[in-house]
């Protein structure tokens, strides 16, 4: 009631609250994030758009790292298992995030999909977000790292275009690099000039799937992370030693 | 379109806040998003109008304050600008975002009997 006058009619309260909007989604992240530092597990939330080359570059990745590596993959998809059937078919534990319409995953189906899904024997737990260059970007999954896949057929100014995308990237990796000689006028230094004025730590890796080129800085870099979430691991266990012996 | 799903998270915490005082309605919300939070003021405010149908936010007004991006120096504090290289030609060290990337609920005026 008014306390003025007391005539019934409602009073505007003002409620600060300066919260994040999606707090809700950045505490399950945070759990999510707990459940793979307790486990060791090298969570990647690999992003980028629809044919950047994320499944082919987890099939190479499989390939060279399967037999030392346990590795699994949870992915999105609008509408089809084709992602997931190919993962598997290149010895990667796949599953996958059905989306419906949703243009991106969230940390709760990340935690939803874990369910069910052998995640805690994973070396490696790749995220493969739904291909699109913006939505994916603004929701933390509880991620190690965000890696994101660009074509050199997507054209040199991407990263100008979606920097929203490209500011969260750990890693950039620029696919399908055998193409180059079909591309005179695409250039790996005007790619790495534009990544540079959106991130402020740029690290990108020139790879083809294809045919294996710079896939050894790929998986060395997936090696070093790894060591960095063991050390994490050991940390949280208390025990003050690595976890698990590098292979 | 990742904006309906903002919209969806703002609804809730503001009912969940409305419950916790016993308002009857609210009567403006103040919420600002970064250039860089990948959210975009007009399909939000769209999303927005569309959701709110039947919420306790029903009538309440969205008051939208969008929040450029601010890149500076960590070390000497100097402004680095946008759509320049993201580091600190001085220090040579990696530019630091000030603001501009938030989504973030500031306010929220409810009416209480």
């Amino acid at each position: 009631m008014c306390e003025t006058c007391g005539c019934g009619d409602s009073e505007i309260v003002p409620v600060d609250v300066h919260e994040k909007i999606l707090a809700g989604n950045d505490r399950t992240a945070a759990h999510n994030r707990e459940h793979f530092a307790e486990r060791g597990v090298v969570a990647v939330n690999l992003m980028g758009s629809p044919g950047a080359g994320k499944t082919a570059v987890l099939e190479s990745t499989a390939s060279r790292l399967g037999g030392h590596q346990r590795l699994g993959a949870l992915a999105g998809d609008l509408a089809t298992e084709r992602d997931a059937d190919r993962l598997r078919a290149a010895g990667i534990i796949a599953k996958s995030i059905t989306t419906g319409s949703a243009c991106h995953l969230d940390a709760g189906m990340v935690h939803h999909g874990l369910h069910h899904f052998p995640w805690r024997e994973l070396d490696y737990l790749f995220i493969e977000n739904v291909g699109n260059l913006v939505c994916p970007a603004i929701y933390d999954l509880g991620q190690a790292a965000n890696v994101v896949a660009l074509a050199v057929t997507e054209g040199e100014d991407k990263p100008l275009k979606y920097p929203v995308m490209f500011r969260k990237a750990d890693l950039v990796l620029i696919t399908k690099i055998d193409l180059l000689p079909h591309l005179p006028d695409v250039r790996i230094e005007t790619i790495a000039d534009a990544l540079a004025r959106v991130m402020p730590q740029p690290l990108y890796l020139p790879v083809s799937a294809r045919t294996g080129e710079g896939m050894h800085r790929w998986l060395a870099w997936l090696e070093q992370a790894r060591m960095a979430v063991e050390i994490r691991t050991a940390w949280h266990r208390g025990t003050g030693a690595a976890g698990r012996s590098a292979v | 379109m990742h904006e309906y799903s903002i919209v969806q998270a703002l609804l809730e915490r503001v009912d969940a806040e409305a419950r916790a005082r016993r308002a009857t309605a609210v009567h403006r919300l103040s919420v600002r998003i970064g250039e860089l939070s990948g959210v975009e003021r007009d399909l939000l405010t769209t999303a927005y109008e569309t959701f709110r149908e039947r919420t306790i936010c029903e009538r309440a007004e969205l008051c939208l304050q969008v929040v450029p991006a601010r890149w500076e120096c960590p070390r000497c504090r100097g402004p680095i600008a946008r759509g320049s290289v993201l580091t600190c030609p001085s220090c040579a060290v990696p530019a630091r975002l000030v603001e501009g990337d938030e989504i973030m609920l500031d306010r929220i005026e409810l009416e209480v009997l």
